[in-house]
């Protein structure tokens, strides 16, 4: 339990650092770290294939194409937009009412608990995943893949060169 | 676990980092004298015999050197890009099994710092980690080349990962498991030696696989001849330009401990981690000729494995610096285009060989 509450608040903290740090760079680390302690709570959970495959993807892969792309950019603190107020004013109203909305639906729910009886502690195990995604949801999980393969010749599309264009 | 146990458990990671430490350290020994073999030279020879206090020289200027922070660098980053360089490398060596159990009595000492069932997942997000040092310390500095350095870093980490991870699918293939414990096990067999049995190890039944891995790695450890992000001739000294003292040291380092990390990944995944030929000849030998009990032998044994699974990383050690010193850098795109169009088809070919010969029962 202290571990979880330990856990929570350094993902808290990391969340509000990501959205609060005026450094691009810094906001993309403390990214970061909110996916470690995301893997962290999926430890908790007993799904070690997740943590890892949550480090490897996003923390790994994904987050690097971030920085990747912002440090190209080099944003900084003198370089950041400033909007009207009334847009930010517009923002803290929407924000405000997502939060409402989200408290109020979360307010009276009960988490359903487990039964102890027939809960399996190995069910986050690679093994068992896998047998999960590959009898029971193997169309939805094909399904992402041709997305996923969609997504990538359309990229290739777009980065091709054009006929008579220079090769630089 | 019991307390002890944890205790000895503490000890074996404790000695685990030291042992990483060590042979980073005496790695740039070996790398001189390697480089000195190679070019005809006489090498390193004067701090100390056969200059092995050469490491501790080397230290010792560094330590003793100025710590420069450039002009407009962001000093928090600056400092934060060597350690975390440090950290990712130190930290993947833990789920790797150095030897088997050593049993005194009740106590079992397992030689491997924590043993997870997703090690191999583990450690392939320890590697993909590995450039956010780089990255951010390139950056930091606030130089173009050192951020180009960065970049490239980046590029070629993310590129080359993809082929690593595709070798490793054709290896989880054959072992049904994600565990280097459970891999090494199956890499042996506890029958009389037969002739067939030279077909347990990996690399027997994964050549290819073997090959795209060892070039991945290399990739992935930035060494010659893919070590573009501090490729000197254009970009002076690549991400690490501007550091110099101890910052500087630290990045040396980690690239070694990677070097000793990818060799010992490498021998655990294909080469039969700390099993050996004919060990289980020596164990019915110990236990039927010296009369020792089998639990003695057993760690006789371990022992042994321990010394053959070292062996086996001092040997791809060899080979990393072997290359440096023989081949020639690649250019970027040359570097972009072995990656892409080379490696990972031919890593998606592994994978459908590897289900083929699966199918048909050549290999299982």
């Amino acid at each position: 339990m202290s571990l979880f509450l330990f856990l929570s608040f350094v993902a808290l903290l990391s969340a509000l650092g990501v959205v609060l740090a005026k450094n691009p760079v810094h906001s993309v680390l403390f990214l970061i770290l909110t996916f470690f302690t995301l893997s962290g709570h999926y430890l908790l959970l007993n799904a070690q294939f997740l943590a890892a495959v949550n480090i490897i993807v996003y923390a790994g892969a994904i987050m690097v194409l971030f920085l990747f792309v912002i440090m190209f950019l080099n944003l900084n603190e003198d370089t950041e937009p400033h909007k009207p107020a009334l847009a930010k004013f517009a923002a803290a109203i929407a924000g405000g009412s997502l939060l409402l909305i989200l408290v109020a639906a979360m307010r009276n729910v009960n988490p359903a608990g487990y039964d102890p009886t027939s809960f399996d502690s190995q069910i986050g195990m690679v093994d068992k995943l896998g047998l999960v995604l590959f009898q029971q949801y193997a169309l939805p999980f094909e399904l992402a893949s041709i997305l996923l393969l969609t997504a990538m010749v359309g990229s290739v599309m777009l980065g091709k060169r054009e006929t008579g264009e220079r090769n630089f | 676990m019991t307390l002890p146990a944890l205790g000895w458990q503490g000890l074996v990671v404790l000695v685990v980092f030291g042992v990483s430490l060590l042979i980073a350290t005496y790695s740039t020994y070996a790398e001189r004298v390697i480089a000195a073999f190679l070019q005809d030279r006489v090498g390193p020879d004067r701090a100390g015999p056969f200059g092995l206090l050469q490491p501790l020289a080397d230290a010792v200027k560094l330590f003793t050197k100025e710590e420069f922070f450039p002009a407009g660098a962001n000093r928090a980053l600056f400092v934060f890009g060597p350690c975390l360089a440090m950290v990712t490398a130190l930290m993947s060596s833990a789920v790797i099994p150095f030897g088997n159990v050593l049993q005194f009595g009740e106590t079992a000492i397992y030689l491997q710092g924590i043993e997870i069932n997703v090690g191999m997942l583990y450690v392939f997000g320890m590697v993909s980690l590995g450039v956010y040092g780089i990255m951010i310390g390139g950056w930091a500095s606030n130089n173009k080349f050192s951020l180009l350095g960065a970049i490239r870093a980046a590029s070629q980490n993310i590129s080359y990962e993809l082929a690593m991870g595709l070798a490793l699918i054709a290896v989880l293939m054959i072992s049904h498991s994600l565990s280097l414990r459970e891999i090494t096990f199956q890499q042996a067999s506890d029958a009389p030696f037969v002739w067939r049995d030279i077909f347990n190890w990996n690399v027997m039944k994964q050549p290819l696989g073997f090959v795209i891995f060892i070039v991945c790695s290399f990739a992935e450890t930035n060494r010659t001849p893919f070590d573009l992000p501090e490729c000197e001739t254009e970009l002076i000294g690549g991400y690490h330009t501007e550091y110099s003292s101890m910052k500087m040291g630290l990045y040396l380092f980690a690239e070694y401990i990677n070097v000793f990390v990818a060799s010992a990944v490498m021998s655990v995944l294909y080469f039969g981690g700390f099993n050996f030929p004919f060990q289980s000849e020596l164990r019915n030998w110990l236990v039927s000729s010296r009369g020792l009990e089998l639990v003695t032998a057993q760690n006789i044994i371990t022992i042994f494995g321990l010394v053959g699974l070292f062996a086996k990383i001092f040997s791809f050690i060899f080979f990393f610096m072997w290359v440096r010193w023989t081949l020639p850098r690649f250019r970027y795109d040359q570097l972009m285009r072995l990656g892409w169009t080379i490696l990972i088809p031919l890593a998606i070919f592994n994978i459908m060989l590897t289900g083929g010969l699966i199918t048909f029962g050549v290999i299982k």
